[in-house]
């Protein structure tokens, strides 16, 4: 038979063992990542207008544009952000993100752009 | 009783003069450590989340040694001017402006300037921080030339690297480090295995890998060794 207080301990250390085990596998918030690895090119609110863009050729994708974005698949911007603008016949100034995002960080950022957007693929809000 | 005498005032001038000494740069590890730590980590690892990465005030030393060239540190510490024209991670230093987003200069502050002696001896100490070691091939950079233009070709229309680099002052992108004076600045070999794999050295950082290929990582190194001469600073 356990004491009292070592069934709280127990309960305390499952407690504690728990949120540990949320945080770890948390990953980071999909805004987050916009706005560490986005902003730079895309601006801080996803207009296209970012600190980068005065000397490039081609500017950067206005991720507020329901017309533009309902035209890109979901699937055609995973593939962009995860392996290029040249991997959907777009420009080389849209790196591939593959190297430091995962999978899961990408989808993430799909979802991210259709709510800048407020559109979905095909039209519509 | 006299030779006693002097070697006692020889030990108490020793005394004296050692604070002294590590005062004007003979100690520059503590310097290091006194001065420095506060904006820079001395010990790693890198950041392994956005909020570390947010929260960087300066760039990691504990690779310096297998990172700068001695002699820029040198010169720079005396007289420090900006790399990254919006410091650190730009996220922190921007703002709204009528056209997009602007940086915020405000928000960016001067790095300290230090005296020759001293910046000679922070200088040694960060050469002997040699972290990610294996990282590194030594001697893996094989000097070479390529023009100027064809450089820029596969920097910018190639690559796409113009995007967040500056390939002269006020030409190129502002979120990432100048590349005018990298070639100065850093060491060759870490160039090559920085450009080959950034995560490797810093896990989160926003330049991505671009995956390019073993002769054209030798070839951007040979376009910013050009770019260097040009003396753009």
């Amino acid at each position: 038979m356990m004491s009292k207080g070592a069934v709280m301990m127990n309960g305390l250390l499952l407690g504690l063992l728990l949120v540990w085990g949320l945080q770890a596998s948390a990953g980071e918030r999909p805004a987050d990542i916009y706005k560490t690895y986005c902003w730079q090119c895309h601006g801080m609110k996803g207009n296209g207008n970012g600190i980068n863009v005065r000397d490039m050729t081609v500017q950067p994708r206005n991720h507020t544009d329901a017309k533009e974005m309902s035209a890109r698949s979901d699937e055609d911007l995973f593939t962009a952000i995860k392996k290029g603008g040249q991997a959907i016949n777009k420009s080389v100034l849209m790196p591939p993100w593959g190297g430091v995002l995962s999978d899961e960080d990408i989808h993430g950022l799909v979802r991210h752009l259709r709510k800048l957007c407020q559109c979905r693929h095909g039209g519509g809000a | 009783m006299m030779k006693m005498a002097a070697f006692r005032r020889f030990l108490l001038v020793c005394s004296l003069a050692m604070p002294l000494a590590a005062w004007a740069g003979g100690d520059g590890m503590a310097l290091l450590k006194s001065q420095c730590s506060n904006c820079h980590d001395l010990t790693g690892p890198a950041p392994t989340t956005l909020q570390g990465l947010w929260e960087r005030r300066g760039p990691d030393l504990f690779y310096a040694g297998n990172k700068y060239k001695q002699a820029w540190l040198e010169q720079w510490l005396q007289a420090p001017r900006r790399i990254r024209p919006a410091g650190m991670y730009y996220g922190n230093h921007i703002k709204e402006g009528e056209d997009g987003d602007v940086i915020d200069e405000s928000t960016l502050k001067p790095h300290p300037k230090l005296g020759s002696a001293d910046a000679k001896a922070v200088a040694a100490a960060l050469m002997t921080l040699k972290a990610n070691s294996e990282l590194i091939k030594p001697g893996e950079y094989q000097p070479g030339k390529i023009s100027l233009s064809m450089g820029e070709l596969m920097f910018d229309k190639f690559r796409g690297c113009l995007a967040c680099h500056e390939i002269e002052p006020g030409y190129g992108g502002l979120s990432g480090p100048e590349v005018y004076t990298v070639a100065k600045r850093l060491q060759e070999d870490y160039l090559i295995s920085y450009m080959r794999n950034p995560q490797a050295w810093d896990p989160k950082i926003f330049m991505p890998s671009k995956h390019l290929k073993e002769r054209d990582l030798q070839k951007f190194v040979h376009y910013f060794r050009g770019l260097s001469e040009e003396e753009f600073e």
